[in-house]
């Protein structure tokens, strides 16, 4: 791998994960943030809410998977080392 | 390949590296193999045991085992519902089990311990192969669903509830597997590389918290690729009441 590809792939991963973390980051905040309103609402329905939670935590949490998927093939498996 | 200088014995990072058999024309990857047989072996020895002498007040394995049923019952029904679920109960416990119990082995198991020629033993899991594999196992038990159960009525859900709907849905049809695999891939090998990074850095305690964390979030994803199948099914289906 030329050290510009390699220069370019390594930026190129940081900014995938990094860009990709912001949109679920906020997303799991104003989650939590609904989750806690309705555990306060509602004490009793505690378990229920927390159990939704974390599965849709869960859901948005693969969107920067996504991007960590595409930064770890930049770094591991490079389709443009030649 | 960036390998990490292998300083220490335990926390080599080896991703792309595999032990490669040759099968006819196939190379395929004989660490995930080893380590699927294993995961395979041990549900089928518990589940062996466990129905060995039943009794009508279960204890040990079998209770472990009833307890399970019971679990993946409950979530089958919610997402397919009362009529269908009986039929697709064994092909989701099966994703279910075999997936939770892949992740959860490969962080608890020391494969360490077993030394391969090249690449090495983990998760099964965290080869975008097997989950791939998995995806479209799931792909295809919906359009078997659907069709089985309403014939070519079943292209009507590409048009409800409208047809501008149509090509947002047929991209569904391959978003679904798509998603499906790169999430369960994607969480295992970063649990992985958190913890094979850490370890690396500072051997002792500092993965402890990132091992329970990736512990955790290894049973979310089972959790989460058995509903999300079963919802795919129970959508496929869903009858629409006129």
């Amino acid at each position: 791998m030329d050290s510009i590809t390699s220069a370019a792939s390594v930026v190129a991963a940081g900014l995938a994960v990094g860009l990709g973390a912001i949109g679920p980051g906020i997303g799991q905040g104003s989650a939590a943030q609904g989750a806690v309103e309705g555990i306060a609402r509602q004490p009793e329905a505690e378990g229920k809410i927390r159990g939704t939670l974390l599965l849709s935590l869960a859901f948005m949490e693969a969107l920067t998977i996504y991007g960590l998927v595409v930064a770890l093939v930049l770094l591991f498996a490079n389709p443009f080392a030649g | 390949m960036l390998p990490l200088p292998p300083a220490l014995p335990l926390a080599e990072l080896e991703v792309g590296q595999h032990l490669y058999w040759q099968l006819g024309n196939l190379k395929i990857h004989g660490q995930v193999f080893l380590s699927s047989w294993v995961v395979i072996g041990a549900l089928l020895a518990v589940v062996w045991i466990g129905t060995r002498k039943m009794d009508r007040d279960p204890r040990g394995v079998q209770n472990l085992l009833e307890f399970l049923w019971d679990y993946i019952r409950d979530l089958a029904r919610e997402q397919i519902g009362e009529k269908a679920y009986r039929d697709w109960l064994p092909f989701i416990g099966t994703l279910f089990l075999f997936i939770f119990v892949s992740n959860w082995g490969g962080a608890l198991i020391p494969w360490k311990l077993i030394h391969l020629p090249s690449g090495e033993l983990g998760a099964p899991t965290a080869d975008i192969n097997t989950t791939i594999a998995l995806a479209l196992l799931v792909s295809l038990a919906y359009f078997y669903a659907g069709l089985s159960r309403k014939g070519f009525r079943y292209f009507e859900y590409y048009v409800e509830p409208t047809p501008i709907m149509l090509p947002f849905k047929i991209v569904e049809d391959f978003t679904k597997p798509l998603s499906l695999s790169f999430r369960l891939f994607g969480n295992i090998l970063a649990d992985e590389l958190v913890v094979a990074v850490l370890a690396f850095l500072v051997p002792l305690i500092v993965p402890l918290p990132a091992m329970f964390l990736g512990l955790f979030t290894s049973a979310i994803q089972a959790l989460i690729f058995a509903t999300l199948a079963a919802y795919y099914i129970g959508e496929a289906v869903h009858e629409e009441h006129h």
